[in-house]
């Protein structure tokens, strides 16, 4: 151990002056701003510039770009997708307030959203014969879902992080074996099964919105509803996150004893946290109901729950505009790996603009990509001389890069068991990878890649339903390793 | 009172509450030592299900199998548990080493991602479907078949005994190293306190990697475990059974070995009975609602000593 760092030096000759000690001020806190002041060129400059807007300046711009996309496009495929990103954008604004604010993992989160679907298509469609009004629904599901919060948080409010995961996880759990068994519901064994929620077959046939004689049918309209309530629970939160309450909730993220010792009521404010996170949920799950006219209880499961979590850290818990961008990205990108062609120019595209971001110096990333064309060259000559199923299939994509691909990716003609081989290699590779130093790195790197594109081209884009929730984990891993506080969030400072 | 259905529950209870008992261990290991709940921990679980799965495959399946069943189960429970042991490792390695003293909330999102990363890398490479281990019909001997019965005619098939007896020596085993050996006594001081034992000169590195290759090999076992008693495996088993160990865990007392073995066995109990005597589908419900109740009497859990937090 290099001991003796700490101790501050001894003046050699008693009138030896030394740098006084910046009393109050932690060492790696000091260290940390000069970071922040460092950068003065022109990028400097410009960030420093945009940090003076304002922040709801940016808020309405994005309103107002985002309003322009039913206009741009007649595609209600796109709409479609921009209408479920406003969602998941919602989403996260709520869970943000329990994870990012007040800093308590709710990981029974999407049971709200369920609960505000389910809410919504009971009280709007033929399942009881109700059909009530749509601006009466909102407001009491956002209740029922907040009281329904409130009660979830009860018990747990005294527990710290990992007791109030699990309970809250139970609670997600609960909730959506309830709902898919809620076709035949007795009370202790004694009455006969009710049919309460429709089971495994959920409940169809639920009302469109109708806001008071104004109708909302079409995919565009849904869009516009969803983009008006985002902004509006956007600006509540913005207030909420700037005033009292919103520092309160803050200082109990940061140190819950401490908060507690300053008199804050922490107890109490943990219980507004979830109540209004979950009311956000029960809000945004009306809007999925009226869009999808039916609701089933598969849809508000743990996979939803992590591309939620997903979004908010990778925009950056604790930011508004986190939410916004964290929501595009996951969500977006989620949405073109659907299609094979763009999602195989989005990998190779990433890849190379990671590269470029991040091999240096420059005569490296030099070497690295001319080694990963030159070394897929050589092995595709070697393999088709060697073994020429190896190179009897062809890539997903066509055009351009699909001919380019064909001659330099291997694709084998049945590649189902050699890909899986192939992706379990890659992960320890790429494990291995994080091991090695300097040069090395590098030169290992280039098998790495053309290995990586191997397991794209045969295996990740054939499935790619599996794929997008193996990039979930993966984002939600290297983030917390590589960069915690996200895209957007400012990096927090544990003293100790 | 109709004993041939409490006592099929009782056996069915123990049975399934071994298979907790074991995973709950590893979860409480790392959790007294790291602080850290590994959500990932179930499906390591379910990595030693399809090791175990694998090697029925690759000696000739379960109407052929090639081999000694003796044999075969000793060679499925050793490579279960190397290779659990090995993904535990590899977990705390490359995932969790670099946010020890990160605010407690990233190693926990970061264990959900690992643990989904696992169960969706599991469906990629080995499909959705369900898998069986068959061991009703295992060549020579089907030990899920065979077996003898007991009072009330309720039947106990080997595969249940085996389950039980090999619980109990892994806990035998384990209880014997954490007190008796010195890196036993080390992972004890560095779960009592890492700081202090890391000034006492204890390689902490070591003694946390040590913690979560036994915890995991434990958990590959119960995968195995679990496969010839209850057959089906497939990726997503891991999330459930972690769900039902970790409460185990909380209810025995988290950080305390014999605390997670009572709380294995109570969850199991009150699965089974509750599957016999209620209904299968909320056995959920019962333990969540088990979970509550012993949050709220006893947050240190039944075996647990309270926690004093120290400022």
């Amino acid at each position: 151990m290099d001991g003796g760092k700490d101790i501050p030096r001894v003046p050699a000759r008693p009138d030896e002056s030394l740098e006084a000690p910046r009393i109050g001020v932690d060492e790696w806190v000091a260290s940390h701003e000069g970071r922040s002041e460092r950068d003065a060129g022109w990028t400097g400059r410009v960030g420093a510039e945009i940090a003076r807007v304002p922040r709801p300046a940016f808020y309405l711009g994005f309103g107002v770009v985002a309003a322009f996309l039913p206009l741009v496009t007649n595609n209600d495929y796109i709409v479609r997708v921009g209408f479920d990103t406003l969602l998941y954008m919602l989403l996260a604004l709520g869970l943000n307030i329990v994870v990012g604010y007040a800093g308590l993992l709710d990981l029974g989160y999407v049971a709200f959203y369920g609960f505000g679907a389910y809410g919504y298509a009971m009280l709007a469609s033929p399942k009881f014969g109700l059909h009530w009004d749509t601006l009466l629904i909102i407001p009491v599901v956002v209740v029922a879902t907040a009281i329904l919060g409130f009660l979830v948080a009860l018990p747990s409010r005294r527990l710290i992080g990992d007791y109030l995961a699990i309970i809250t996880l139970f609670f997600g759990q609960l909730f959506v074996t309830v709902f898919q068994n809620g076709n035949r519901i007795s009370f202790l064994g004694l009455t006969r099964g009710y049919d309460l929620t429709g089971g495994p077959n959920g409940i169809p046939g639920v009302d469109n919105f109708d806001l008071g004689g104004l109708k909302i049918e079409s995919v565009p309209a849904y869009y516009y509803t969803a983009l008006v309530i985002f902004l509006l629970a956007l600006g509540v939160v913005y207030l909420v996150d700037t005033s009292r309450t919103g520092r309160a909730w803050k200082s109990l993220r940061e140190d819950p004893l401490a908060a507690e010792l300053m008199g804050i009521p922490v107890n109490r404010l943990k219980l507004i946290a979830f109540a209004f996170g979950a009311a956000i949920a029960g809000l945004t799950g009306t809007l999925f109901a009226g869009l999808n006219t039916a609701v089933f209880s598969a849809d508000f499961d743990v996979p939803t729950l992590i591309i939620v979590y997903a979004i908010l850290i990778l925009g950056g818990a604790g930011s508004l505009g986190g939410v916004i961008l964290g929501a595009l990205v996951v969500n977006v990108s989620l949405e073109v790996l659907r299609t094979p062609g763009h999602a195989t120019w989005i990998f190779y595209l990433v890849i190379a603009a990671t590269l470029l971001a991040k091999v240096r110096p420059w005569r490296w990333f030099a070497v690295v990509a001319g080694g990963t064309v030159a070394f897929g060259y050589a092995a595709h000559a070697i393999v088709s001389a060697a073994w020429p199923r190896g190179v009897a299939g062809s890539a997903a994509i066509g055009g351009s890069l699909g001919d380019g691909l064909n001659g330099w990716a291997l694709h084998p003609s049945n590649p189902m068991f050699i890909g899986n081989l192939a992706f379990v290699g890659l992960v320890f590779a790429i494990l291995g990878l994080t091991l090695l130093q300097g040069a090395w790195r590098w030169i290992a790197l280039v098998p790495t890649l053309y290995l990586a594109s191997f397991v794209w081209e045969n295996r990740l884009v054939v499935e790619p339903s599996i794929t997008r929730l193996i990039l979930i984990g993966v984002i939600l891993i290297v983030l917390m390793n590589a960069r915690p506080q996200g895209l957007l969030g400012t990096s927090r400072v544990e003293i100790v | 009172m109709n004993w041939n259905l409490f006592v099929t529950e009782l056996v069915a209870g123990i049975t399934h509450g071994s298979v907790y008992a074991l995973i709950a261990l590893g979860y409480s290991m790392v959790y007294g030592i790291l602080k850290l709940l590994n959500f990932a921990h179930g499906d390591i679980y379910m990595v030693g299900a399809f090791i175990g799965y694998g090697l029925i495959t690759v000696f000739g399946g379960p109407e052929q199998l090639s081999l000694n069943v003796a044999l075969l189960l000793a060679l499925m429970f050793i490579c279960a548990m190397l290779g659990g042991g090995l993904v535990g490792v590899m977990i705390e390695r490359f995932a969790y080493r670099r946010l020890r003293d990160a605010p407690r909330i990233a190693p926990l999102i970061t264990a959900l991602g690992v643990s989904f990363f696992l169960e969706n890398g599991a469906q990629l490479v080995l499909g959705a479907q369900f898998h069986s281990y068959n061991s009703f019909s295992w060549k020579n001997n089907p030990i899920a078949l065979n077996g003898f019965t007991l009072p009330a005619q309720a039947r106990v098939s080997y595969a249940q005994v085996i389950v039980v007896i090999g619980t109990v020596v892994l806990m035998v085993a384990l209880t014997l190293f954490v007190q008796r050996t010195q890196t036993g006594k080390a992972m004890r001081a560095t779960s009592f306190d890492r700081e202090a034992a890391a000034m006492m000169g204890i390689d902490v590195d070591r003694v946390i990697v040590v913690t979560f290759f036994i915890g995991s090999a434990l958990a590959g076992a119960a995968g195995v475990f679990n496969g010839i008693a209850y057959q089906q495996v497939w990726p997503y088993m891991g999330f459930q059974a972690g769900l039902f160990a970790f409460t185990a865990a909380v209810v025995g007392g988290i950080g305390n070995l014999p605390g997670s073995v009572l709380g294995g066995l109570l969850i199991g109990l009150a699965e089974a009975f509750a599957t016999g005597y209620i209904s299968s589908t909320f056995q959920q419900a019962i333990v969540f609602a088990i979970l509550i109740a012993v949050m709220l009497v006893r947050p240190s859990g039944l075996l647990g000593r309270a926690a004093v937090q120290k400022v």
